[in-house]
């Protein structure tokens, strides 16, 4: 069981308070989908939680530590993140990349050892892209490579999979595919919390609804009590109506 | 391919060219001569030449062109551009400026490391400037940052020219920024390899942060890895390295863009496998330039770094037409 705890968060950044006092706790088997107007903090909250950024005040636990205090190397080993649009500088082949998902646990000299070539495999097909194992990453598709990257956090089986908006620029199959990938990760076990700009994707595939706007928390709780036109109208400034539950959800935006 | 395949092939490369090098110069030497010279020094002519003058000198190349091809790599892996180099950084220059305050002050006459630690400082002031304005705002920050310490070093050395007390001075300053492997000892070979061999173990030592690097900051540091670290091995490795070989060679230019690129897609692309090899085609590069300089027959003799610039700047179009091929 993995508990990530956030609390009481602040972030400024040059006169503008980015996080306002945003506090989240977190269990293995939620998916969490962070929602909120462009600007609401998503972005720094998800930088928070995975431990690249600094709050000004407030602190993050892993489990009861604090991951200020944890080796860069020990909190690489038990989560994953993945910023928006992922790119890769170099077209070096897919298995390559994924392989990288696995530097916080390889030996400190030498190359791959023999048993992690099973879970490059393992990722890759989970991830379907068995047949581009050795392509080069820069040739891939947006949709491939999403998956690629996906494949690369996952190689190292982390507890916490942070992700920052995984849909944005999808087609409506890959992000839907997306989508239910990062389900069925919470529903293995691990924890999930995507950034999600398509309300409809976060209502029916997220279990946990966090909405943030001008740094503050706006609403947090289950998909099916707290996605409502009230919190799409408190947190985005639109008249929405949400209809249907669970897999036929549905947000449509009426008027500002 | 396999690493070890093309490591042994580039081994087997630069031994060939090694060979070469002591063979080819004003005299050829018969094969036997030097054979017999590098194993009996009798002290005849050819054993002279062989040990004294082309031995030193082809292993100077070796070093030089290593340091040059190693942090060109490594650079070229920290920028994530394909354009950067010790040149681009203004690392190059700044050694070359270090090294030229020596000169201009006569003080390499009198004390004979005084050229290889002026080139590192600096060549360590100039990266650091670099790499303090340029980083954290992207690769082209990070190239204009190392233009604009490039600009300062070159009014530095223009200054120096300008100033020099006579036309000698000028002229010695000159010939030696044109940068040349002639008249080096054995005595310029101690000085500068253990900064060589000391930087190229820093450098070598980022190339697992390098790999992660290709995924961009944000990820390379959520797999573990010290961004702060990996840009203090980079610079100070570079600085140790191409500031000891600038300050025994003279400005050196290309090397340090083109060897990476050559052996970039024989090991797939992949930063920390390009480290070793791009040192050896680096070696392997320089050796060669060296060798042409001897043996292309032009009145004087041709200068080591105007060759490689002849040679690496129509590359560097190339390079340029690619990149521009590639954008979108």
């Amino acid at each position: 069981m993995t508990q990530l705890d956030a609390a009481n968060i602040f972030v400024r950044r040059g006169g503008h308070v980015l996080l306002d006092g945003v506090s989240l706790q977190a269990r293995s088997g939620e998916f969490v989908a962070v929602i909120g107007p462009n600007g609401a903090g998503k972005s720094t909250l998800l930088s928070v939680l995975a431990g690249l950024l600094k709050p000004d005040s407030g602190s993050v636990t892993l489990d009861g530590n604090s991951i200020a205090g944890t080796s860069r190397r020990k909190l690489a080993q038990r989560r994953a993140y993945l910023p928006q649009n992922p790119r890769c500088e170099w077209p070096i082949a897919v298995e390559r990349l994924v392989a990288l998902g696995l530097t916080p646990i390889l030996p400190a000299f030498g190359g791959l050892p023999a048993g992690f070539a099973v879970r490059i495999s393992a990722a890759l097909e989970a991830c379907d892209l068995k047949q581009h194992r050795s392509q080069p990453v820069t040739t891939l598709s947006g949709g491939e490579l999403a998956r690629a990257m996906l494949a690369r956090a996952l190689v190292g089986d982390p507890d916490v999979l942070i992700v920052d908006e995984p849909m944005a620029g999808l087609d409506p199959r890959h992000a839907l595919d997306t989508a239910l990938r990062l389900r069925n990760l919470a529903s293995e076990g691990k924890l999930v919390i995507a950034s999600v700009h398509d309300l409809t994707l976060a209502g029916r595939y997220a279990n946990r609804i966090f909405a943030l706007r001008d740094g503050s928390v706006q609403g947090d709780g289950p998909t099916a009590s707290t996605l409502t036109p009230e919190l799409i109208r408190r947190a985005f400034e639109v008249q929405a109506c949400v209809s249907g539950s669970g897999g036929s959800l549905f947000v449509d935006y009426v008027g500002p | 391919m396999k690493d070890w395949l093309i490591i042994i092939g580039l081994l087997l490369l630069l031994a060939a060219m090694l060979a070469v090098s002591l063979l080819a110069g004003r005299v050829w030497l018969p094969a036997a001569d030097v054979w017999r010279g590098l194993w009996a020094p009798r002290g005849d002519l050819a054993a002279i030449i062989v040990t004294q003058l082309r031995l030193p000198r082809a292993v100077l190349a070796l070093e030089v062109g290593a340091a040059l091809g190693l942090s060109g790599a490594v650079l070229q892996g920290v920028t994530r551009n394909p354009l950067a180099e010790p040149g681009l950084l203004g690392v190059s220059s700044g050694a070359a400026l270090g090294a030229v305050l020596v000169i201009y002050f006569g003080l390499a006459t009198h004390f004979a490391a005084a050229a290889p630690m002026a080139g590192l400082a600096g060549a360590l002031l100039a990266s650091m400037l670099t790499f303090a304005l340029g980083s954290g705002g992207g690769t082209i920050t990070l190239v204009l940052a190392g233009a604009a310490v490039s600009a300062l070093a070159a009014a530095g050395i223009s200054l120096a020219l300008n100033l020099a007390p006579n036309p000698y001075a000028a002229y010695e300053i000159m010939t030696w920024l044109m940068g040349s492997l002639v008249n080096r000892s054995w005595m310029d070979v101690a000085l500068v390899t253990p900064f060589i061999l000391f930087g190229g173990a820093l450098l070598l030592a980022s190339a697992r942060a390098l790999n992660a690097l290709a995924l961009g900051e944000a990820q390379a540091q959520s797999l573990g890895i010290d961004l702060r670290k990996l840009y203090a091995l980079a610079v100070f490795g570079t600085a140790l390295s191409v500031g000891a070989a600038t300050a025994a060679t003279g400005a050196i230019g290309f090397i340090g863009l083109v060897a990476p690129h050559l052996v970039r897609p024989l090991v797939g692309h992949q930063p920390s496998r390009v480290l070793f090899p791009a040192a050896l085609a680096g070696a392997l590069l320089l050796l060669l330039a060296d060798v042409a300089t001897r043996v292309i027959p032009v009145g004087s003799e041709l200068k080591l770094g105007v060759l490689t610039s002849l040679i690496g700047t129509p590359f560097f179009f190339w390079l340029v037409v690619r990149l521009r091929k590639m954008a979108p």
